[in-house]
């Protein structure tokens, strides 16, 4: 008997906790909705100002995203090769050179719209894809898709898709040809050069 | 119109040059099994790299400088008018009913009322528009990529793409005008609108790419992979992940998932030149 309610105490309380989740569509079309109406008004972001553009995604976005999940995906099975310590390098390095490309791309931002694409999760799935899409004057809407996956009760995203080109994925060439030449710390190593660089241009700016 | 025979006949033993060249240097190999000829294609990327940012590039800035966007939309919205012919043909090779006489449609619609293409009325009406054009085609009827090649002055493509590529230039009623400074005016113009359409992917690439040429190259396959599944290809990365958590069953990098020609961020953009002639959009 006993047993019995605290059965139905855990599904009561499962219960509750699905009734303050984000839905992954809800939580993408909040942040993108957030982030825009920012940019739209920032003129120093719309003028190319990188680093206010990384601040902004850094505090907005990236509590949203798995970047562990992300470098694991990029380097796909040389992931296992690389020590604990050599991980965590490798997912702080991707991180920063992955927030910057996505930030230089806010700075690109004219006044496109985004569509959002109808969406349905069904009841125990954990990965979703959102659609939406970009759309701008005299061309073809640019289709722009983001990966979640549930931990725990967040979702998070793991990959973002633009016209079909992963960003995490579309590393993994370069990844996988950089580790068999010199190793993972060579990897680290190219990483860390190309946020430096990365780095030094978007002070100058 | 006629078909421009001398053109796509020296493009295609142009084309049948650069295999040759391609197979003769394939000893500079890296192992990549989808570009067997990546001693020759980084040395045709780095070509039509400098070749843009001698000319191509300046040009297509000056051009962003000097017209008010509105007019460039209207040019953009005029070569794309006159692809939405092919396009249509290219849906109905692909037996995609629907999307064909949408695209004929849209032609309709916007060569009239559009004024000659130069707006784009059907958008607004509901009528999407599509990018196909032969390589995607072949694709569809299931034809592999072949040997990832870069061209010199059209940039990325397979082998396949490359056949597709002589198709879409023999259809192509820009390359069709008769009258000879027309055809190259228009060429011309067409290349740096699509250019200056690429400006804004540059600088994201830039930041973006640790090696430019395998991100490029990686991103062209990523794109047209999907382009083929008009944006609805089979996402891969859930077998890879598990790769990564078992020990190692198949080889990492099997995907050939693939970059747009026209998105903010995506890659292959930058490539004047898979822009330039097909064009196809």
């Amino acid at each position: 008997m006993k047993s019995v309610f605290t059965f139905l105490a855990s599904l009561l309380m499962v219960g509750s906790v699905l009734a303050q989740e984000v839905a992954p569509d809800t939580l993408i079309k909040n942040v993108t909705n957030e982030v825009l109406e920012i940019v739209r008004k920032d003129k120093d972001i719309q003028s190319g100002n990188t680093r206010k553009a990384v601040e902004l995604v850094e505090a907005k976005v990236l509590p949203y995203f798995n970047f562990t999940r992300m470098t694991q995906l990029a380097l796909a099975r040389d992931w296992r090769k690389a020590s604990v310590t050599q991980q965590k390098a490798l997912t702080e390095e991707f991180r920063e050179l992955l927030v910057r490309t996505y930030s230089k791309a806010l700075t690109e931002y004219k006044s496109q719209t985004i569509d959002f694409k109808p969406f349905s999760l069904k009841p125990g799935e954990t990965d979703a894809r959102i659609r939406t899409e970009i759309r701008q004057a005299g061309g073809k809407p640019i289709q722009l898709d983001y990966y979640l996956e549930k931990a725990g009760a967040n979702w998070k995203v793991y990959d973002i898709e633009v016209s079909g080109v992963s960003l995490v994925t579309n590393y993994r060439e370069t990844f996988a040809s950089a580790i068999s030449k010199d190793g993972i710390d060579g990897l680290i190593k190219v990483l860390q050069d190309k946020n430096k660089s990365g780095e030094a241009s978007s002070v100058k700016k | 119109m006629r078909i421009n025979k001398p053109m796509s006949a020296s493009l295609r033993s142009l084309t049948v040059a650069l295999f040759a060249i391609g197979v003769l240097s394939g000893c500079a190999t890296s192992g990549n099994s989808k570009d067997p000829i990546e001693g020759f294609n980084r040395a045709m990327f780095a070509f039509n790299e400098g070749l843009d940012s001698a000319i191509i590039k300046p040009v297509a800035k000056g051009y962003d400088a000097v017209l008010p966007s509105p007019v460039q939309t209207g040019v953009t919205n005029f070569f794309g008018n006159i692809s939405d012919v092919f396009i249509g043909v290219n849906n109905l090779l692909q037996g995609k009913l629907p999307e064909a006489v949408n695209d004929f449609g849209r032609f309709a619609i916007n060569t009239t009322v559009g004024l000659l293409g130069v707006l784009d009325i059907a958008t607004e009406a509901g009528l999407q528009k599509h990018d196909e054009d032969f390589g995607q085609t072949f694709g569809r009827w299931g034809v592999g990529n072949g040997a990832y090649v870069v061209l010199p002055v059209f940039g990325p493509r397979t082998a396949r793409d490359t056949v597709g590529l002589v198709l879409d230039m023999a259809a192509d009623p820009v390359t069709n005008v008769d009258h000879v400074p027309t055809r190259n005016s228009l060429v011309v113009l067409r290349l740096i609108d699509k250019r200056a359409n690429l400006l804004p992917a540059d600088k994201v690439i830039e930041e973006a790419a640790l090696d430019k040429y395998s991100y490029m190259r990686d991103a062209y396959l990523q794109n047209r992979r999907s382009l083929i599944h008009d944006g609805n290809a089979p996402r891969d990365v859930e077998a890879e992940a598990e790769q990564v958590d078992r020990p190692a069953t198949a080889e990492a990098g099997s995907s050939s998932p693939s970059a747009a020609v026209d998105s903010p961020v995506a890659a292959d953009g930058v490539l004047l030149v898979h822009a330039v002639v097909t064009d196809t959009k």
